[in-house]
């Protein structure tokens, strides 16, 4: 991986995007101001999950009419995501945060398609109720919790406290992978 | 004329504790930025409603009375929280375009979300007129360039 990595980082293209004067800032601020459109659309979904808002709206028509623009700004999430990791791979792959942030997206993208495949199919049995299946509204919370820490984590990536090249303490050096990058 | 006034947060307790720490800036950045999800979902819940599209089956005035609480929440714990950023580093901010081009458009975007947009929201029902689709428009694009602004302050 960090060898494909390092031959990613030296492409022509991933050079002359990181040091782009105007790229580089303008796909970076597409990916934080599009965090509005769709971690504010999945939160609201979320909470709606979990009760805490639009009682009167049936989940289903929540899902229906929402999380289009939700998996559509997540479109635009990852493309813009993706290029910046490849403007800097390897960096972004020894950094203690990126790692976080790629597990948590594992998880989140696990409890999406959870809640699609078991509990989302019988929505129509429960949308109406008071209180919500558990199953539903544990996927909400997990969701939430998921995507603050995702975004808390995609903020951190930017710092450089732990970087393999500063010497980090011995537990971040092992889960950075920083004996394959420094030699 | 207002740079004795940066000079002066610079120097208070609270400036200096915040200058000085590593972790405060990053920490209080990346509440603004989770609080900022909840504020654009806020907001466009009900904008793409004015637009005439998103939650087409519900009335704009009910959803508009859903969004309020968290948007007038998201907008407190926002400006709280930006607050704290600004004290952190006054003097870097004065001397930043996209700084001031957000503090002038910022007090314009809540002008206009609560009383214009508040005011055509209560009065709207099922039908997105030329009218909420204006507001709504408006309200993305104000909206749009305060978060761009405040994004492109680190960049300068």
């Amino acid at each position: 991986m960090h060898g494909f990595l390092e031959w990613l980082d030296a492409t022509p293209w991933s050079i002359a995007l990181l040091e782009s004067y105007w790229m580089w800032p303008l796909i970076e601020s597409t990916h934080v101001l599009t965090l509005g459109l769709f971690v504010g659309t999945a939160a609201f979904n979320d909470f709606r999950l979990l009760g805490w808002t639009m009682k009167s709206v049936p989940v289903s028509e929540v899902t229906g009419r929402i999380l289009p623009w939700t998996r559509a700004s997540f479109v635009v999430m990852a493309i813009t995501g993706l290029l910046i990791f490849y403007s800097d791979p390897v960096r972004y792959y020894h950094n203690i945060f990126f790692r976080f942030k790629v597990l948590l997206l594992v998880l989140a993208g696990l409890n999406a398609f959870w809640f699609h495949r078991r509990i989302h199919r019988s929505v129509e049995e429960w949308d109406h109720l008071e209180v919500l299946p558990r199953a539903a509204r544990r996927a909400g919370a997990m969701s939430l919790i998921a995507w603050a820490l995702i975004v808390i984590s995609g903020r951190l990536v930017a710092y450089s406290w732990f970087n393999c090249d500063l010497g980090p303490p011995a537990w971040f050096d092992w889960a950075q992978g920083c004996s394959i990058w420094i030699q | 004329m207002l740079l004795p006034f940066f000079e002066w947060i610079e120097t208070t307790s609270v400036g200096e504790a915040l200058a000085q720490s590593i972790w405060s800036f990053a920490i209080i950045e990346s509440i603004h930025l989770v609080v900022l999800c909840v504020l654009g979902g806020s907001l466009l819940i009900v904008d793409l409603r004015l637009l005439g599209v998103g939650l087409k089956s519900q009335p704009i005035d009910t959803l508009g009375a859903y969004a309020h609480r968290w948007a007038v929440g998201a907008a407190i714990l926002m400006i709280a929280t930006g607050m704290l950023l600004m004290i952190s580093e006054p003097i870097k901010l004065y001397y930043n375009t996209s700084f001031w081009v957000k503090i002038w458009t910022l007090p314009v975007a809540l002008l206009f979300t609560f009383t214009v947009r508040k005011r055509v929201i209560r009065r709207a029902g099922m039908k997105a007129t030329w009218r909420t689709r204006l507001v709504g428009g408006a309200s993305i694009a104000v909206w749009f360039v305060v978060a761009a602004a405040g994004r492109w302050i680190g960049f300068s």
